[in-house]
């Protein structure tokens, strides 16, 4: 094979001066976003100008959610003179627009070499469908756009980004209209607008809403000034909080302390108090706030207060653990409510049913007893078997009927009761012992300290998810006991723990434990 | 219902003289055999062909006016069996299936009929399904017209080219008596064009009116001594023959100038890629005309030796330009070189490579290399000595997940597999084998359940080795389509003979699904021309299999994975079959979408379920995902400063199939998923009791919020 860097050298001179006529295109799509009705388009555009044009595509079984390839050619014809003879693929180097329907399709296009600086047009869509191998990680599996981005500025000629799907549901349509506008808006096409138009208004369906994607990404792309070429994010709303005088003044007390606190813990600590508060209520805020304190304790300006910035974020998520009382209490908001009548749009003139899918085992229904009681049941194997029994079953609950309803709204009222429940024991023992063990690494081996912190992580989830967090969180921990006495240490608890968070059956932690075992 | 309707394309097939055809390659095949007076087609669905088999499904009215018979056969064997009807009669009939898995099961039939030789022009139309975006292993069919001698076409991939090939192919085979096939590749099927039509003929003798005069003539039949003569008739009469017919119609081309050192030689599929190459090279021109003289070889088989001797005359070096291997053009090529004495050197695979596509790439870089070092004068100095900078492009590979084909939105197949895995979390590892069709996806994350495929209809037989059972018994699935193709009897029959300790699970989605959709004769729907509705499960109690579950409603994974678990553990002797029933999604949102807009518009009460993700209560460690893997099941980043991983979140193209709720109970997973059923044209009781519960329930709500703290715009 020769080297690559063959690849599109054109010899612009030698060539037939009539090819740079051709305009080569490619979409690369995934299945059912609509890439063959927007090839059709295209084709009809080019024709109705007098373009003779040729697509081609790979339908069949690679359209079920795979990546796909249509290409289109196109060159001015004159009636009488012979067709031009036109590739069926893409080639690397050879691609005058791209238009790639998803982000890490546009990363796709530019590894197949699609994307080249000297000529092509990119027309990317922003957004992300997500690949079930960055959706099934227990952790963050989701691949870096903003590595995409920058290659996409290097690779392209000109490259218009931006979430044209998001512009198409908002304009009621699909991605293929508004990919349609973006590409007529960019110019790269020697057609006016209106022969765009008319190719939807030929296609015949949806026309109107075709028609309105189509035009706010004409907009888009005709306006690169108007576009960030990252997407910006939404400032991020401060809650405003609402509620009985008396409850505010304390809350203010609360907020107090934490504004007291060096900026960087308190950034983390007023979310982390708003949810412990919600979680439970004032005094658990204060506990939450002491917890923190004893912690800072320990920290130094000197070192940024990265130990108690982490504590801020995972005691709090320690505190409000969750809980059939936490699930029922959030199950039954107003405003969820409200939330879900928006995100369903749900008109006046519909009903909404709403069925919830709780599966409650013995261990969630021990959980709510005494913590005396509860203990001395869920250590007699007969009287689980006894709460499986009656308990343990899928219940699916209609929370818009009232009976549903109340019963959820009452367990949701059970805070009073939570403390006295032999879950809130075994959490807060859980959470003593980590913190415990946490500081008591400060003086010998701050960053480590501060990992074991963040191993909280790892806890997450409800039934056997939850335990299987839990084995993990104490296996990371046992392993990283073992070289706690080296200096990197610190590194190698991180290790442990992003490799817990890479599948679920925790092979990656196997072999980083097995790594370990070789040397400790 | 097949998944693309071309009823509205299907008005195109009535051009007549002098109109202009535009459209898809397939299309415009189909139009040529009208035009070809043909009288009876059929075949098997499979890309690239599928949309083949559609249009004549649906142009089924159109055929019956010219007197055509159309058969959607059972499988490819069926199919290539038709083609008997061409032995005797002076009818042409063509079939059509995908190459090369159909070609091979079809093997036997092309093989018996190439032997017995043809009255009528026999055509078989294969899609080959090779390179990017292929579903099968990587193999050609020109294999099987070697071996069984007929005649193999390979047209130049444009419309013009390909529908000419039609009447060649035809005339071929009627002028040889020898079948012939014509061979289109995955992208000349959908490639888009142009070409002249003429007025569709009928046949001139039909199939009804021969099956009014029956013939036969036992030197036909397959027999020895008539088998000896066959093959004698193959090598003195219809090989010569074609030779003759190939030469004097120029079914091959020449293009180019007559003299010049080297020379290429190509298969016409190739041809527009070769082009490709020669303008990125500056040695040919927007329309083709070239600077290199080019042997196009439209018929791959045979090889006509004085026609390529000929070719290669004057000139120094040819490069032989053949995709898939292994190569059987440039052997038989270098053969007739060195058998004529030439000298001539000829160059083909080593400058291209023996296996894969031939991409523009691989043309661009296989062309640049063969005329660096045969006609190095030809090429222009910027690629003799390239010395552009190109800027270094960021290596992406590592970041872009690949993104194989996987189940639809709220396919009905994500439960079966769902329950599986939670079987095997109990049972451990099991053994399972696994057949064609859209349950194979299941093979790929997040189920990776299936091991081996041996082709169509063949899952359950592929695990005839553990018959005899063991600790724990293995397990086969198998599609409705594959079963109805050839399941039943190469694997069913083979199990309940043999007697079969095994379990097999049939995936019944009412469809050849992964084809197109397509109906078979277990499909609920009614077909006007097909028999439908014809249960798997009286088959399966037809060959004497007793242990038979028929499970209606797969999206219940807790009583699917019970079923498992009993197929897996129960004293019945005999194989155990599981038949999972339900709709394929796509199939079934094409249907009843419309239905239900229609209802809604018309005031009729319609309930729109689809589900939904409490982001609060998800914990972000995504089970769910690793027992549905729905494109419609996300994850998403909240913007909350507290949260490590991504939520799990449900977009708007949820279908409500309901896998997410039962999954989260049959697992025990978690009580984050919620459904909502949105209720259109509600009754005006129904509205009024939900008015009531709205007051009730929104007076409890507000009272408990005015005695808390809330966090407006938090969770």
């Amino acid at each position: 094979m020769l080297p690559d860097r063959l690849a599109g050298l054109l010899p612009d001179k030698a060539a037939d001066p009539r090819l740079s006529g051709i305009i080569k295109l490619a979409i690369l799509a995934v299945g059912g976003q609509g890439g063959g009705v927007l090839t059709a388009w295209i084709e009809d555009v080019a024709r109705s100008a007098g373009y003779a044009a040729q697509a081609t595509s790979v339908a069949g079984v690679s359209q079920r959610t795979g990546a796909t390839v249509y290409y289109v050619e196109m060159a001015p014809h004159h009636a009488g003179d012979p067709m031009p003879v036109f590739s069926l693929m893409p080639a690397p180097g050879d691609v005058d627009i791209m238009i790639a329907a998803e982000m890490m399709e546009a990363g796709r296009s530019i590894i197949r070499g699609f994307v080249t600086p000297d000529r092509t047009t990119l027309i990317a869509s922003t957004h992300r469908a997500l690949a079930v191998s960055e959706k099934m990680v227990p952790g963050d599996g989701i691949a870096s756009s903003g590595e995409v981005m920058a290659a996409a500025d290097i690779a392209a000629r000109r490259f218009i980004a931006a979430d044209f799907d998001a512009l198409a549901i908002a304009n009621g349509s699909v991605i293929s209209a508004s990919l349609f506008g973006a590409l007529a808006g960019s110019g790269a096409l020697p057609f006016p607008r209106e022969a765009f138009e008319a190719a939807i208004r030929a296609g015949g369906k949806g026309i109107d809403g075709s028609l309105r994607a189509f035009g706010a990404a004409f907009d888009v792309a005709a306006n690169p000034a108007d576009q960030g070429v990252a997407p910006r994010p939404a400032p991020r709303q401060v809650p405003r909080v609402l509620g009985p005088a008396r409850l505010l003044a304390d809350w203010d007390r609360l907020v107090a302390r934490v504004a007291a606190m060096p900026v960087p813990v308190a950034e983390l600590a007023l979310p982390g108090l708003r949810k412990v508060v919600d979680f439970q209520d004032l005094r658990y805020g204060a506990a939450y706030l002491d917890h923190l304190a004893k912690v800072m304790a320990r920290d130094d300006a000197a070192l940024g207060w990265r130990l108690s910035r982490e504590a801020a974020k995972y005691i709090a998520n320690a505190m409000a653990y969750d809980d059939i009382i936490r699930v029922a209490d959030l199950k039954t908001r107003g405003r969820r409510f409200d939330r879900i009548r928006k995100e369903m749009r749900v008109k006046d003139a519909n009903l909404l049913h709403l069925t919830e899918f709780f599966h409650p085992r013995a261990e969630e229904t021990v959980g709510l007893f005494p913590a005396k009681l509860g203990a001395k049941l869920e250590a007699d194997p007969k009287w689980m078997a006894r709460l499986d029994r009656w308990f343990n079953k899928g219940r699916r609950l209609r929370t818009d009927s009232l009976r549903a309803f109340l019963t959820l709204h009452l367990i949701g009222g059970l805070r009073g009761w939570r403390l006295r429940t032999l879950r809130h024991a075994q959490e807060e023992a859980h959470l003593a012992l980590w913190l415990d063990r946490a500081l008591s690494h400060v003086a010998g081996n701050y960053d480590l300290a501060v990992e074991v912190i963040r191993c909280r992580r790892l806890i997450k989830g409800y039934s056997d998810t939850h335990k299987r967090g839990f084995s993990k969180f104490d296996r990371v921990l046992e392993a990283t006991a073992a070289v706690s006495g080296r200096d990197d240490a610190a590194d190698w608890c991180r290790r442990l723990r992003e490799a817990a968070l890479k599948d679920e059956d925790g092979k990656a932690l196997d072999g980083a434990i097995a790594t370990i075992r070789s040397f400790a | 219902m097949a998944e693309r309707s071309f009823k509205a394309e299907v008005e195109h097939l009535r051009l007549g003289e002098g109109q202009t055809f535009t459209g898809e390659g397939i299309l415009a095949i189909t139009k040529a055999l009208l035009e070809n007076g043909v009288g009876y087609v059929g075949g098997y669905q499979g890309a690239p062909i599928s949309h083949l088999m559609d249009v004549l499904a649906d142009a089924e009215e159109l055929l019956g006016e010219l007197g055509i018979r159309f058969e959607a056969n059972a499988n490819e064997a069926a199919a290539a069996a038709m083609l008997a009807a061409s032995v005797h009669y002076p009818i042409r009939g063509a079939v059509t299936f995908k190459g090369s898995v159909g070609v091979n099961v079809a093997s036997d039939a092309l093989a018996n009929l190439a032997s017995s030789g043809v009255t009528g022009g026999a055509l078989v139309i294969v899609g080959e399904d090779y390179g990017e975006g292929s579903s099968i292993m990587q193999e050609r069919s020109h294999a099987f017209a070697m071996k069984s001698q007929f005649w193999l076409l390979d047209p130049r991939p444009n419309l013009p080219c390909i529908t000419k090939a039609v009447r060649d192919g035809f005339e071929l085979s009627e002028a040889t008596n020898t079948p012939v096939m014509l061979m289109v590749r995955i992208r000349s099927c959908h490639v888009t064009g142009s070409f002249q039509t003429r007025d569709n003929q009928r046949p001139t003798l039909s199939v009804k009116d021969a099956l009014s005069n029956p013939q036969s003539d036992f030197a036909r039949v397959v027999l020895p001594p008539m088998s000896y003569m066959h093959e004698q008739d193959k090598i003195r009469n219809r090989w010569p023959a074609a030779e003759t017919f190939i030469r004097e119609r120029g079914l091959n081309e020449v293009f180019g100038p007559r003299s010049a050192p080297v020379g290429l030689v190509l298969q016409g599929g190739m041809y527009n890629g070769v082009i490709r190459a020669l303008q990125r090279l500056g040695l040919a021109d927007l329309h083709g005309n070239t600077e290199v003289p080019l042997y196009v070889l439209n018929v791959t088989y045979p090889l006509v030796s004085d026609e390529f001797l000929e070719f290669c005359a004057g000139k120094d070096q040819i490069l032989v330009i053949e995709e898939g291997q292994p190569e059987f053009i440039e052997q038989q090529l270098t053969t007739f070189l060195y058998r004529s004495g030439s000298t001539v050197k000829l160059r083909g695979k080593g400058i291209l490579p023996m296996a894969g596509e031939y991409t523009g790439q691989v043309m661009l870089d296989g062309l640049t290399a063969f005329f660096k070092d045969a006609a190095p004068g030809m090429l222009p100095a910027i690629v003799r000595a390239p010395n552009e900078d190109r800027p270094q492009i960021p290596d992406l590979t590592a970041t872009v997940p690949i993104r194989p084909p996987g189940f639809c939105t709220g396919c009905p197949e994500r439960p079966i597999f769902a329950a599986m895995k939670l079987v095997q979390q109990e049972t451990g590892k099991l053994q399972i084998s696994a057949d064609i069709g859209c349950h194979l996806f299941a093979a790929l994350p997040p189920f990776e359940i299936g091991g081996a495929t041996m082709g169509y209809g063949l899952g359950p037989a592929a695990n005839a080795a553990f018959d005899g059972g063991g600790e724990r018994r293995p397990v086969s699935i198998i599609g409705d389509g594959g079963f109805w193709h050839n399941g039943l009897s190469s694997s069913f029959t083979n199990m309940a003979f043999n007697k079969s300790d095994g379990v097999a699970v049939i995936v019944d989605n009412y469809y050849s699904a992964a084809t197109g959709g397509q109906d078979i004769m277990s499909s609920r729907a009614d077909n006007p021309t097909k028999a439908t509705k014809h249960p798997i499960t009286k088959a399966l109690r037809g060959i004497g299999i007793d242990w038979v579950r028929q499970v209606d409603n797969t999206y219940d994974v807790g009583r699917m994975r019970d079923v498992l678990r009993e197929a897996l553990t129960t004293d019945a002797p005999g194989p155990k079959v599981i038949v999972a029933s339900s709709e394929c999604m796509l199939n079934k949102q094409r249907r009843e979408k419309p239905l239900a807009q229609k209802a809604i518009r018309e005031g009729r009460r319609v309930e729109a379920p689809r589900f939904g993700v409490d982001e609060d209560v998800c914990t972000g460690d995504h089970a769910c995902i690793r027992l549905s893997g729905c494109p419609s099941l996300s994850v998403k980043k909240l913007d909350d400063p507290l949260r490590d991983d991504p939520v799990a979140s449900i977009d708007q193209s949820c279908v409500g199939c309901g896998n997410c709720g039962e999954v989260a109970d049959a697992a025990v997973l978690c009580p984050s998923f919620y459904r909502a059923d949105v209720v259109h044209n509600p009754s005006p009781l129904e509205a009024r009791i939900a008015r009531v519960r709205a007051r009730v329930i929104g007076w409890l709500q507000t009272r408990r919020a005015a005695r808390r703290l809330t966090f407006d715009g938090a969770s």
